[in-house]
C-alpha cells in the first residue's frame, strides 16, 4: 500500500542506526578501497632494493607536495615496452572470452533443463549444482591433474578401450585445452545458477500463449525464452568472465609454460621476481580492463535487488 | 447540508453536538512522498467511541492517514491531536494507539499466546497480570484452545482474531484497523463485521478502519469519510452517504446510480429552504424536491439510484412524477434483483432495478420491450459538485 | 516427450562432468598403490600418513580457526551491510557502498590479495594469522551481505511495525523480531563465509606470514610437486565434511518444509 518514506521511524537517523551503516562502510573503505589507492601509488614508485621492496609510501604528509613530481610511470612504460605483458593481457582476455562462451554453451542447456524439470525435483537439482561449489576450488582443479596427466586416467581409459596404443598418451595436460577444461569445470555452477534463476522465474503460460498463437517451439525459444533470460545470461557471463581474466590457480596447475595469463604473470612478478611496483602496475592495468564488465555486473545486481 | 433523514438517524451522534470535543483531530494535514501528495491539507475530527471508516480507492491516501496516526509516518504539514494533545514526534512505540495490520503481521516465531502477550510485556506488567489479560483476550476472540499454536497452524479467520486480540490486549485508546477483513472470504467477512461492531460497543473503544470495500464501511461504521486523491470528499453517516451524496464522485463511488448532466431550468429552493428544482438534461426535464443552492443556468447533474426507478410497460397516469420512455436493451439478472438497461431515443441509457418478487419465467418485461421509467420527486438528487 | 528426453540427457552429462572427477579423487585416496593409474587394492595408509604429517595437521588447525573467526566477524559485518543496503534508501555515498559490496564478489583474487598485502605493509602490520583473518573477513562479508540482503528484501516490514506499535523500541524490535526471523539466512551466510575462507589460496598466500600457513597453501605447495595419494586423502576428508554439512542442512530444511505443510493441513481443517 503506502510507500515507506524517509520519515519512517525505522529510517530516522539515530546513533544506533548510523552505526549499522558506519561499521561495514568504514571496514570496506579501510580494507577494500584504501588498498586500491595504495596499489595505485606503489605502481608509480621505483623498485628499491631494501625490504619492503619499494620506496616507503608514508614519509610524512609533507611529502604530498613532492608526490606529483615523483610520479614515475617507468613501470607502465616497461609494461608497454615488453610484448610479453601485452600478450599476457590479450591472452587472458581471449581465454576468458572463449571460456565464458563455452560456459554459456554448456550451462544454458543445463539451466533450461533444470527449469523445465518437475517442481519436486528442482531443489535437488539446484543442490547438485551447488554441492561442487562448496568443495574446495583447489581440490577440484587438483582432481583434473590426475585425469589429464600423460600417464593419467584419461590415457588409461583410452588405452583400455583400444583407442590408444600402449605408448600413446593424452597430450592435454599443461596446454591451453587443460586450462579451458579446468575453467569450465570450476566456473560451471556460477554460470548455471544465475541462468537457472532467470529461467525458473519465467511464466510458463508465455510459451503456451506463443504456441497458441502459432509459434513453433524452437522459434518460441529464440523469441520468448532467450530474450527473457538475458539478465541471467549477462549476470552469469560477468560473474564468470571477470574472475577468469585474473585467474591464477588454474593456468598455474593445468596450463603449460606457454599458457599466458595475467594472474600468473602478476604472481610471478610478486613472489618470484619480488618486483612489487611492477606487480602493482600489472594489477592496476588489469583492474582498468575490468572496470566496464564490473560496472555491467553491478548494474545487473542492482536491478535484481 | 442534506435534509434530515428521520428514521436512520442514530442516538449516538456526537458530531451533531457543537460542544462535543473531538477525540482525534487531524488538523490541516499534508503528506508528500517526494513529488507525490498522498494527503492534501486535510482536516478531520473523530469522536470518542465512534466507529469511523476511511473509504476510498487504493492510492487515495487513507492508509497514509492511518499510518500517520499510528506514528509510522510523520505529516509533512499540519498536526494530529489526540485528546487535545499534539502527538507529532511521538514514536509509534509510545503512542496509545494500536493497529491491526492488513497482513495481520503475526510474529511467526511466537505462539498465539506470546503474540498476544507481546505488547503487554513491553509495558513490563507483572507476569500474573499478563497471563490474566492474555486469557481474557483469548476468551474474547474464542481462541482459548489455540493458545499454544504458532500462527502458521491457524486458518485465515483464526489468524485475523489473533491479530485483533493482540491489538486489543493493551487496551488502546484508539484501535486502527487496516483492511481488517480483506483477506477473508465473503461469508466469513460478513460474520466478522458484526463481531467487530459487537466488540466495539462492548469495549467502548474508538475504532478507525481503513477499507476500500463500501459494503464493509456501510455495515460497520457510525460515520464514513469518502476519500479521493488525498482529499476528503464527504464525511457522513452511511445512510447520508448513500441517500444524499454531496458530489458526483461520492454518488458514483457508493453503490449504483444514474447520472444525467444538465442545467437548472427553474428553482424555488435555497439553502435552508427546500423546494422544487427543475433541470433540463438535454431534452429530458426532471424535477427534484431538495434543499439546493443552485440557481437558474447552473451546470448540475441529476442523479437517481436504479432501485428508486420504477419500470412499467404503461404510461404513468400521474403527471407529477418524472418519466422517460425507452427500449429494454439489456437485463442483468442478479438473483434478488434484476437491473434493466433502458436505452432512450437519444441513445442515453438509464438503469432501473426491480426486486425479483416472482420467478424468472414469469417476468413481464423482456428485451426489446418499450417501457416507461418513472420516479417520484423526492427520489432523485441535484449534484452541484 | 522429445524435449524431456533431451533435458534428461543434458542433465546426466552435465552432472557426470561435475561429479566424476571428484568421485575419482575420492576413490584413489583409498588406493594402496602410490601410482595414480594403478589400483593396488583398498588401503587406508594415506590417511595414516596424512594424520602423522604434523605440518598438514597444523595447517588444518590454523585454517579452521581462521575460518571460524573470519566467518563470524564477516557475518556480523555482512548482516549490517545488508541492513544498510535494504533499509537505508538514502545516505551519503550509498552508491560507493553498494559498489564496495558487489565488487569483491567478482574481483580477481590476485588483485584483492596484492592490494590487501600492500596495505598491511604500508601501515606496518606484521603479516600472519590476523592479517589473513582481516583479508578473509573483507571478502566473505560481501557474500554474507548478498545472502542476507535477499532475505531482507522479502521481509514483511509490517512485522516490525507491529512490534513498534505494541510498544517495542526499534533496537529491541531488531533483536526480538527481525533477527530471529532472518536467522536462517544469517546462518547460511556464515556457512558460505566459512567455506570460502577454508577454500581460499590466493588471498591467503598474499596476506599470510610466518607461522600462519593455511591448508590450501600447504596443499598447493604439495600439488605443485605432483599428485600424491596423501593429498587425495585430505581432499576426501574435506569433501566428506562439506557433503555431510550440506546433507544435514538440506534434511533440516526439508523437515521444516514438511512441518510447514503439516501445519497448513492442520490449519485448513481448523481443528485441534
Amino acid at each position: 500500500m503506502a510507500s515507506v518514506s524517509e520519515t519512517h521511524p525505522a529510517n530516522k537517523p539515530s546513533p544506533a542506526r548510523w552505526l549499522v551503516v558506519a561499521v561495514p562502510y568504514l571496514w570496506l573503505l579501510l580494507f577494500f578501497v584504501a588498498p586500491f589507492l595504495i596499489i595505485f601509488k606503489i605502481s608509480l614508485s621505483e623498485t628499491a632494493i631494501a625490504m619492503p621492496p619499494y620506496t616507503p609510501l608514508f614519509d610524512g604528509f609533507g611529502a604530498i607536495g613532492d608526490f606529483v613530481s615523483e610520479l614515475d610511470f617507468d613501470n607502465y612504460l616497461f609494461l608497454t615496452d615488453d610484448p610479453l605483458y601485452i600478450e599476457a593481457y590479450l591472452s587472458s582476455l581471449r581465454i576468458a572470452v572463449i571460456s565464458t562462451f563455452l560456459l554459456l554453451l554448456i550451462g544454458y542447456p543445463m539451466a533450461l533443463a533444470m527449469a523445465r524439470a518437475p517442481t519436486m525435483l528442482r531443489p535437488t537439482l539446484v543442490m547438485l549444482v551447488i554441492l561442487p561449489f562448496w568443495t574446495s576450488f583447489l581440490i577440484r582443479v587438483y582432481a583434473w591433474i590426475g585425469i589429464l596427466k600423460p600417464d593419467g586416467l584419461l590415457t588409461l581409459l583410452f588405452q583400455s578401450v583400444g583407442l590408444f596404443g600402449a605408448d600413446d598418451q593424452v597430450q592435454i595436460f599443461r596446454t591451453d585445452y587443460a586450462v579451458f577444461i579446468g575453467i569450465v569445470y570450476s566456473y560451471l555452477p556460477f554460470m548455471v545458477l544465475p541462468l537457472y534463476s532467470a529461467l525458473e522465474k519465467m511464466d510458463n503460460t508465455l510459451l503456451e500463449a506463443a504456441s497458441d498463437l502459432g509459434c513453433p517451439p524452437w522459434k518460441a525459444f529464440w523469441k520468448i525464452t532467450f530474450p527473457l533470460s538475458l539478465p541471467g545470461v549477462i549476470a552469469g557471463s560477468m560473474i564468470c568472465f571477470i574472475p577468469i581474466t585474473g585467474e591464477f590457480v588454474i593456468p598455474d596447475l593445468l596450463g603449460g609454460a606457454d599458457t599466458l595469463m595475467i594472474g600468473k604473470t602478476l604472481w610471478t612478478e610478486f613472489f618470484g621476481n619480488r618486483d612489487w611496483p611492477l606487480a602493482s602496475a600489472v594489477a592496476v592495468i588489469l583492474l582498468i580492463m575490468l572496470v566496464v564488465p564490473i560496472m555491467i555486473f553491478q548494474n545487473q545486481q542492482k536491478k535484481v535487488a | 447540508m442534506a435534509k434530515s433523514l428521520g428514521p436512520v438517524k442514530r442516538k449516538f451522534s456526537p458530531w451533531t453536538d457543537p460542544s462535543a470535543v473531538p477525540f482525534i483531530r487531524f488538523e490541516n494535514i499534508t503528506k508528500r512522498f517526494g513529488d507525490f501528495t498522498a494527503v492534501d491539507n486535510l482536516t478531520l475530527d473523530i469522536y470518542e467511541r465512534e466507529f469511523f471508516s476511511l473509504l476510498g480507492p487504493s492510492g487515495c491516501g487513507k492508509t497514509t492517514l492511518m499510518r500517520m496516526l499510528a506514528g509510522f509516518e510523520e505529516p509533512t504539514e499540519g498536526r494530529i491531536l489526540l485528546q487535545g494533545k499534539d502527538i507529532s514526534g511521538v514514536p509509534p512505540y509510545r503512542r496509545p494507539t494500536n493497529m491491526m495490520f492488513q497482513s495481520y503481521a503475526l510474529f511467526p516465531h511466537m505462539t498465539v499466546e506470546k503474540n498476544i502477550a507481546f505488547g503487554l510485556e513491553q509495558d513490563n506488567l507483572p507476569k500474573g497480570e499478563i497471563a490474566t489479560r492474555v486469557e481474557e483476550m483469548l476468551k474474547l476472540v474464542k481462541l482459548e484452545q489455540f493458545a499454544k499454536r504458532k500462527p502458521n497452524q491457524l486458518s485465515g479467520g483464526q489468524r485475523q482474531r489473533v491479530a485483533l486480540a493482540r491489538s486489543l490486549a493493551k487496551r488502546p485508546k484508539v484501535l486502527l484497523l487496516d483492511e481488517p477483513l480483506g483477506a477473508l472470504d465473503k461469508k466469513l467477512r460478513e460474520e466478522t463485521q458484526f463481531e467487530l461492531m459487537d466488540l466495539q460497543t462492548k469495549l467502548g473503544l474508538t475504532f478507525l478502519i481503513v477499507t476500500h470495500d463500501q459494503e464493509e464501511a456501510m455495515t460497520v461504521s457510525d460515520r464514513i469519510a469518502v476519500m479521493d486523491k488525498g482529499l476528503i470528499m464527504q464525511v457522513a453517516t452511511p445512510a447520508e452517504i448513500y441517500e444524499a451524496p454531496n458530489s458526483r464522485y461520492v454518488a458514483d463511488f457508493i453503490g449504483d446510480i444514474n447520472i444525467l448532466e444538465g442545467t437548472v431550468a427553474s428553482t424555488d429552493s435555497a439553502l435552508g429552504a427546500p423546494g422544487t428544482v427543475r433541470i433540463d438534461c438535454d431534452g429530458i426535464a426532471v424535477s427534484v424536491e431538495q434543499e439546493c443552492q443552485a440557481v437558474v443556468g447552473d451546470k448540475v447533474a441529476f442523479a437517481v439510484r436504479p432501485e428508486k426507478v420504477r419500470i412499467a410497460p404503461d404510461q404513468p397516469a400521474v403527471t407529477s412524477v418524472n418519466a422517460v420512455y425507452g427500449e429494454v436493451w439489456d437485463i442483468g439478472y442478479l438473483g434478488d434483483f434484476s437491473v434493466f438497461l433502458v436505452k432512450l431515443a437519444d441513445g442515453r441509457v438509464v438503469r432501473a432495478a426491480q426486486a425479483n418478487v416472482s420467478r424468472l419465467v414469469d417476468r413481464p418485461i423482456t428485451f426489446g420491450d418499450m417501457v416507461w421509467l418513472t420516479w417520484p420527486l423526492d427520489a432523485g438528487l441535484v449534484l452541484t459538485r | 516427450m522429445k524435449s524431456s528426453r533431451f533435458d534428461a540427457t543434458v542433465l546426466t552429462l552435465g552432472f557426470a562432468f561435475l561429479y566424476i572427477p571428484i568421485i575419482i579423487l575420492v576413490i584413489y585416496s583409498f588406493n594402496a598403490s602410490k601410482l595414480v593409474t594403478v589400483w593396488g587394492g583398498f588401503s587406508l595408509q594415506w590417511y595414516r600418513t596424512m594424520w602423522s604429517n604434523q605440518g598438514l595437521m597444523d595447517a588444518a588447525w590454523i585454517t579452521a580457526r581462521v575460518g571460524v573467526i573470519s566467518a563470524t566477524i564477516g557475518t556480523v559485518l555482512g548482516t549490517l551491510a545488508a541492513l544498510s543496503l535494504v533499509r537505508f534508501t538514502r545516505f551519503p555515498g550509498r552508491m560507493l557502498f553498494s559498489g564496495m559490496i558487489y565488487a569483491p564478489l567478482v574481483m580477481p583474487e590476485v588483485i584483492t590479495g596484492l592490494s590487501m598485502l600492500l596495505l598491511f605493509v604500508a601501515v606496518g602490520i606484521d603479516r600472519g594469522f590476523w592479517t589473513v583473518i582481516i583479508a578473509h573477513t573483507t571478502f566473505t562479508m560481501c557474500y554474507v551481505a548478498i545472502v542476507v540482503q535477499s532475505r531482507l528484501l522479502t521481509f514483511d516490514r509490517s512485522l516490525e511495525e507491529a512490534a513498534l506499535d505494541l510498544g517495542c523500541p526499534p533496537v529491541k524490535t531488531f533483536f526480538k523480531i527481525t533477527l530471529p526471523l532472518i536467522f536462517p539466512a544469517v546462518i547460511a551466510g556464515w556457512m558460505l563465509a566459512f567455506t570460502l575462507s577454508l577454500d581460499d589460496l590466493v588471498i591467503a598466500s598474499f596476506t599470510t606470514g610466518p607461522g600462519a600457513t593455511t591448508l590450501p597453501i600447504k596443499i598447493y605447495s604439495q600439488v605443485r610437486l605432483g599428485v600424491t595419494p596423501e593429498i587425495n586423502a585430505i581432499c576426501t576428508i574435506l569433501i566428506g565434511l562439506v557433503t555431510i554439512g550440506v546433507i544435514i542442512t538440506s534434511i533440516s530444511t526439508k523437515q521444516a518444509e514438511m512441518r510447514r505443510i503439516r501445519d497448513e493441513h492442520v490449519a485448513a481443517r481448523g481443528t485441534t
